[in-house]
């Protein structure tokens, strides 16, 4: 019996939602031969990796914290993913957004105002957008592909913020070391949650949901990003301009983009360092293809990549693993997805070899 | 001055050579009509394959071989993916590049700080001895020679080769190649395995010869600037190498600028690679009939015998 794959005669919804959960089940397949390949049990490794992180508030907090910036990020990456606009430098974005949002911390550090946080959100969002503008300026100006225009830019941007911690940003009383002040109060994100590090930024993510929840199924814009992403055609056909698409979603990726790096430098770290994120801006497109781009998938699916992250850390502390089994897991686990995606179009069919044509 | 320049050259030759690989075996796919995001990714496992492989058994040719068969190995993975299950070449290719950051990460764990003298050179013999060209252009290990035949091979391989029009027609519509009866998917899977071949080889030059150490994601966005070349090439070997040259050139000179104390924080200078490689894209892109005639048709595009 071979195995082949038979087109179904259209997309199946059902599949759409099913495929996410098979990719999860195959990346805990891999994650147990994974373990044991390393040497550790497999089930104290998963239970260190994917329960003990959540057996306490504090657990569960975290995931917050981590969840947020991811997704916030993934909920902005779906949309330009949606019309075809790959902006796959979400994390210089972020990056900026830190930078322009850490900026305002530390040009109002004397200020006592409850405008600080205000300016530097709008700084973050502006920075990130200031970001996001340029492949989008290049691609409709001169047809310069935005996945590589905006990857580059994550490599300059983190150069621009390890340029500044090392030089005009440098804490004054710092002994050299390149970090800038430790941010004041004012300039802290309110902890929504006594006695964890859960911040406000949380509560943005879930508005950023809803928000663009929204904006995709009831703007006329939100239309527009779905007609032109499923039928390019049509979209040019219905005189829906592909430029503005290209503006628009880069834009609100970029502009979310530094508001996570914002509440990044603002609430869990405080300051700025040269390195601020772990790979947010990158992991945050797994989180968009899992959350099927969809804003509330998007939400769960930012959650349970969070879980990776903060088992990552525990698996590290509690087992000695190494901390790069994150990345492993988060590439499986899209690598799955992609795969189990094949079922939406397509159906597994058997057929017997002595019937088998030469395809 | 001569004392200068002849390191100097040399260095931006081994600052090339990887380029070189990476972007010659990302056009190839590309001619086949699958666009490979995962170059980076597949670099990193080349990169850090080839160094165990290097210093446990302190065999050149067994580093150089295992670093192309995990980039390879790496490439098999999306091509099932892409060719097999018709998963979208975007997002498999991201997936690869996430990926081989991640496992280079986990299997090179033990292997930070771990010290490799590089692969030797090879001086060929008479050449090497003339004047000024002889050492910048004869005193290179195997790989940089390599990367030069390379280079000459495939230019004549897609202009003047039968399978090289084959692959270009699979590339530039992969239903009519299927209407004559060519192996679309056999072509397409062969052109992805020899890009990732490649771009093991070119991370494995990073590890073995360029810095011959492992550092995490120590690709630094090669992989992406060999993407970028394939495009400022238009497609075209003689002008993917020149790409890497002049690639290869800027990173060298920045660092040699750095090294001197021009007066520019280090990190500007160290953000010219990335900012040249968007002004080229740009240069190049802008010219839309430009890029539509040279590129391959049917590039990222899925295709499916029955469809």
């Amino acid at each position: 019996m071979i195995p082949y794959l038979e087109k179904r005669a259209g997309h199946s919804q059902t599949m759409v939602y099913i495929s996410p959960f098979i990719a999860l089940g195959l990346t805990l397949l891999g994650g147990i031969m994974l373990f044991s390949l390393l040497g550790k049990s497999p089930a104290q490794a998963m239970h260190a990796f994917f329960v003990a992180p959540l057996t306490s508030l504090y657990g569960w907090a975290e995931l917050g914290v981590k969840a947020s910036p991811l997704v916030l990020i993934g909920v902005a990456l779906s949309i330009g993913f949606r019309a075809g606009v790959w902006n796959i430098g979400a994390e210089g974005q972020l990056t900026l957004g830190a930078i322009c949002g850490g900026c305002v911390a530390l040009w109002l550090y004397r200020v006592d105002s409850v405008f600080v946080l205000p300016l530097m959100m709008i700084g973050g969002i502006l920075g990130g957008m200031f970001w996001a503008s340029i492949p989008a300026f290049l691609k409709t100006r001169f047809n310069a592909n935005e996945i590589l225009t905006s990857l580059m830019l994550t490599y300059v941007a983190l150069l621009l913020l390890s340029l500044l911690v090392h030089g005009p940003l440098r804490d004054p009383d710092g002994f050299n070391f390149p970090e800038s002040r430790i941010f004041h109060d004012t300039a802290s994100l309110p902890i929504i949650l006594d006695g964890t590090r859960l911040h406000l930024g949380a509560v943005f993510a879930l508005i950023a949901v809803g928000g663009i929840w929204l904006l995709l199924s009831k703007s006329l814009i939100g239309f527009q990003v779905k007609v032109i992403g499923q039928a390019p055609a049509a979209g040019r056909h219905a005189g829906f301009s592909v430029n503005r698409i290209i503006w628009f979603t880069l834009l609100l990726g970029g502009g979310l983009a530094g508001l996570a790096g914002m509440f990044e430098v603002s609430g869990p770290i405080g300051q700025l360092l040269p390195s601020i994120s772990p790979g947010y801006g990158f992991t945050a497109i797994i989180v968009a293809f899992v959350g099927r781009l969809h804003p509330v998938g998007s939400l769960f699916a930012g959650l349970l990549i969070a879980l990776s992250y903060l088992g990552g850390e525990n698996a590290q502390i509690t087992l000695n693993l190494p901390i790069a089994v994150t990345g492993v897991f988060q590439g499986m686990l899209l690598f799955f997805l992609l795969a189990c995606d094949v079922l939406i179009r397509y159906r597994i069919r058997f057929k017997s070899v002595s019937g088998l044509r030469h395809g | 001055m001569v004392d200068v320049l002849i390191p100097a050259m040399i260095t931006i030759i081994t600052a090339s050579t990887p380029l070189v690989y990476a972007a010659l075996g990302e056009m190839i796919t590309e001619k086949s009509g699958v666009l490979n995001l995962g170059v980076e990714g597949m670099m990193l496992m080349g990169a850090v394959t080839g160094f165990i492989a290097v210093t446990q058994t302190s065999s050149v040719t067994l580093g150089i071989l295992v670093a192309m068969l995990a980039g390879a190995g790496m490439s098999l993975v999306f091509a099932a993916l892409v060719l097999g299950l018709q998963a979208t070449q975007v997002a498999t290719g991201l997936a690869l590049t996430i990926f081989g950051i991640g496992l280079s990460a986990l299997i090179g764990q033990g292997l930070v700080g771990v010290a490799y003298e590089g692969i030797p050179k090879l001086p060929i013999p008479l050449l090497s001895d003339i004047p000024f060209i002889g050492p910048i252009l004869f005193e290179h290990d195997i790989l940089v020679y390599g990367s030069f035949v390379i280079t000459v091979l495939l230019s004549w391989f897609l202009r003047k080769t039968r399978a090289g029009l084959i692959l270009r027609a699979v590339g530039d519509s992969h239903d009519a190649a299927h209407a004559i009866g060519y192996p679309v998917i056999r072509i397409r899977c062969l052109a992805i395995l020899f890009g990732g071949a490649m771009a093991g080889i070119a991370g494995g030059y990073l590890s073995l010869a360029y810095s011959p150490l492992w550092i995490e994601n120590m690709s630094a966005g090669r992989g992406w600037i060999a993407l970028a070349l394939v495009v400022f090439a238009t497609w075209r070997p003689g002008r993917v190498f020149f790409g890497a040259y002049l690639f290869g050139g800027i990173t060298i000179l920045q660092l040699h600028a750095q090294a001197m104390g021009a007066g520019v924080p280090s990190q500007v200078m160290s953000m010219l690679p990335y900012v040249a490689t968007i002004m080229v894209l740009v240069l190049i892109s802008r010219d839309r009939k430009k890029i539509k005639m040279n590129s391959p048709a049917c590039i990222g595009q899925p295709f499916h015998p029955s469809s």
